[in-house]
């Protein structure tokens, strides 16, 4: 299972992944318990289903920003389950993008510099990639806004930067957790028009979302209840994944 | 690349302390006060102690002073008036007791006795108030006397009694402001002393009168003379005209400079002469002055004020950091999904602790060289509103300046521990 589960045309693949909340005492909260799937390069992927079913908790695990309880976890060939905090933080600044419901842009920074975040903690030097920052600002359409602050931009206008930001380090996977949740329909159309312009030139996608049309974008949906795959809607058929 | 990225990580960390100019002011307020008291107070100490210490050494560090003093009894004797009149209250030093300190005190270099007379001391119309000190050609040596012109006594006057006088430059400027003084002569009394020479006083050893305070006198109006002439001259009943009514004092010696070999020998001797001095005299009418043990004396005192400013520059300081390290918890809680956000795009912990050690250490830097500054200009003021000496001592500013520095590592580093400690979903799901 686990030499295929390495298989490098898989992107992501979970064998059995748990994860379970300890609350303090015999309290225990199970939202993972055991989930089997995959994701291939190129792929675009939904997960849907009730409040409280383990979606996020699904997406955190696979962005490496926790580690699951039980199972396992292959990134790009690599068993991330095992792998200590640094090396996580590693691969977060690697290899995945995020896209958060609520922005997630930093106050005080400007655009240009919300943009170089990512750059910043590969320890690229920040002068050598400014041309590539402006490329992916005039991209999601603020090449003009490159020195106003977060408070100064429209709720669209920020996720967009968080979108620049989250391709800046010219990731593997792209995770947004309901990136339109917080954007009134137009706005969040103009968001999923741009991810949707990701996917086909490349990226990735994994994207959590309560809204049907949203998930309509998506090659496949899952639909996750309890902490489990409930079933799995296949949209379209995916892109055979370029050859590496 | 390293430096570069120190310093992306400086220029955030002051962003991020400009976001709350107000907060990061008053956090630094702490630590300038802290700064600002250690210098200038040191500096005020030092300036003291310079003096302090300037003074003793100038009394010759080799040196042992001994004074004549009026003893108290007889003082009261006399103001009641019970003493006989016309009888002359004796006390004080005698050439035997220098010639017994030459004799049996060992190490000693040299005895030199003087008499110190307060006179007025006249040329022309030019009438100044005086101490006119009969002693030894050693003298100069001994006190450490800076020929400006001529020459100081010599043994020939001694033996001759001549009347001559060697006197201080600042007062052959007051009595003779347009002439040559090495062409004159002065009058004390009723006899005139040829001026032979003019001397700038290093050593102030007549700076306090024989009663051992200090006058109102100008310090440096002396006159020379040889001893001999000092004694055949004035006699050995000095009268002092005082407010209507005659004091008679019958004083050999006013002063007797015993200069040892070197410090040790001084340390030895010190004990030796008191009880010499005790067997040949019923009553306690001289005083030892040793220059030596003041200076340690002096530096003992310097050092214990030194202890207590270190104190409470420690406390100020420490109170300034519980300051920062309050504010920066405070930052920390604040800019949690902050910290959360910058770890899901890659950061580290240690890129975070950096992050907030550095903009503690910003503060705690900052704050020190804005006191380091106001620190130095403090002692500035003081010693223009004053006429207190203030010296700022390298030192000082750097101790303080280090502390500071240290202050914000030490205060810094639990805040910027916490804030990497936290879990990256928990910090991100922080409202
Ligand atoms: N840190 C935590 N401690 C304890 N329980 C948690 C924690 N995080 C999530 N849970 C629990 O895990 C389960 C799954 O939560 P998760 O956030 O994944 O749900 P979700 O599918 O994203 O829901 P929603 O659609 O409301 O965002 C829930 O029962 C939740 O209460
Ligand atoms: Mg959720």
């Amino acid at each position: 299972m686990a030499s295929l589960a390495s298989q490098p045309e898989w992107m992501i693949r979970t064998v059995g992944l748990q994860k379970t909340y300890v609350l303090g005492g015999e309290n225990r909260v199970h939202a993972l318990r055991g989930v089997d799937m995959g994701v291939r390069r190129g792929d675009y992927m939904a997960i849907m289903g009730p409040s409280g079913s383990g979606k996020s908790t699904m997406l955190n695990l696979i962005g490496c920003l926790d580690r699951p309880t039980g199972g396992q976890y292959f990134l790009g060939g690599d068993d991330v389950s095992q792998m200590d905090d640094d090396a996580l933080s590693a691969i977060r600044g690697e290899r995945i993008g995020f896209i958060f419901q609520s922005y997630n842009l930093i106050p005080q920074l400007t655009v240009l510099e919300n943009i170089q975040v990512p750059l910043f903690y590969q320890g690229h030097d920040l002068r050598k990639t400014l041309n590539r920052c402006r490329e992916l600002a005039n991209l999601v359409g603020l090449g003009d806004r490159l020195d106003h602050r977060p408070n100064q931009l429209s709720g669209g206008q920020q996720q967009r930067v968080a979108i620049a930001r989250s391709l800046v380090n010219d990731p593997l996977i792209i995770l947004a957790d309901e990136p339109t949740g917080n954007l009134d329909s137009k706005t969040g159309a103009e968001v999923l028009d741009l991810i949707d312009r990701l996917n086909r030139e490349g990226k990735t996608i994994v994207l959590v979302t309560h809204d049907d049309k949203v998930a309509a974008r998506a090659y496949r949906v899952i639909h996750m209840k309890d902490g489990v795959i409930d079933r799995e809607v296949i949209n379209r058929p995916p892109p055979t994944p370029p050859a590496s | 690349m390293l430096r570069l990225q120190l310093i992306a990580i400086i220029r955030l960390g002051i962003k991020s302390l400009m976001l709350h100019k107000l907060r990061s002011a008053l956090t630094m307020l702490g630590i300038i006060f802290g700064v600002c008291s250690v210098i200038a107070m040191l500096a005020i100490g030092e300036g003291a102690s310079y003096a302090a210490q300037e003074a003793i050494k100038k009394l010759g560090s080799n040196n042992i002073l001994i004074r004549s003093l009026k003893p108290p009894e007889a003082a009261r004797q006399q103001q009641g008036g019970g003493g006989p009149r016309g009888m002359s209250l004796k006390y004080g030093l005698t050439y035997a007791d220098g010639a017994r300190l030459q004799a049996t005190i060992p190490g000693v270099k040299r005895v030199v006795p003087s008499r110190i007379i307060r006179e007025n001391v006249r040329f022309g119309r030019t009438e100044v108030p005086c101490q006119v000190i009969g002693t030894l050609p050693f003298f100069a040596e001994v006190t450490g006397v800076e020929l400006v012109r001529g020459r100081f006594l010599s043994d020939l006057d001694e033996r001759h009694q001549n009347n001559i006088c060697v006197i201080t430059a600042g007062l052959a400027q007051r009595l003779f402001p347009t002439e040559d003084p090495l062409q004159h002569s002065v009058k004390v009394d009723a006899f005139y002393y040829r001026v032979v020479g003019i001397i700038r006083e290093t050593g102030k050893a007549e700076q306090r009168t024989q009663a051992g305070k200090m006058e109102g006198q100008p310090l440096d109006n002396n006159v020379y003379i040889p001893l001999s002439t000092s004694r055949t001259r004035f006699g050995e009943v000095l009268i002092r005209r005082t407010a209507g009514s005659f004091e008679a004092e019958e004083v050999q010696l006013h002063q007797i400079t015993v200069q040892m070999q070197d410090t040790a020998a001084v340390e030895t001797a010190d004990p030796q002469i008191k009880t010499l001095l005790r067997r040949f005299h019923d009553q306690n009418d001289y005083e030892l002055i040793v220059p030596l043990e003041l200076l340690r004396e002096a530096e003992a005192t310097k050092r214990r004020f030194n202890i207590v400013l270190g104190s409470i520059a420690a406390i100020s300081l420490l109170v300034g950091g519980i300051g920062i390290m309050n504010i920066m918890l405070a930052n920390v809680t604040e800019r949690t999904r902050e910290i959360g956000v910058r770890r899901a795009l890659g950061a580290k912990r240690r890129d975070i602790t950096l992050q907030f050690l550095v903009e503690t250490v910003v503060l705690s830097i900052g704050g020190g060289l804005i006191g380091v500054l106001v620190g130095m200009l403090t002692p500035v003021i003081v010693s223009m509103a004053t006429d207190m000496k203030t010296i700022v001592t390298l030192w000082s500013v750097l101790v303080a300046f280090g502390i500071s520095g240290a202050v914000g590592i030490v205060f810094g580093l639990y805040p910027a521990r916490a804030a990497a400690m936290l879990d990256p979903i928990e910090a991100l799901r922080h409202e």
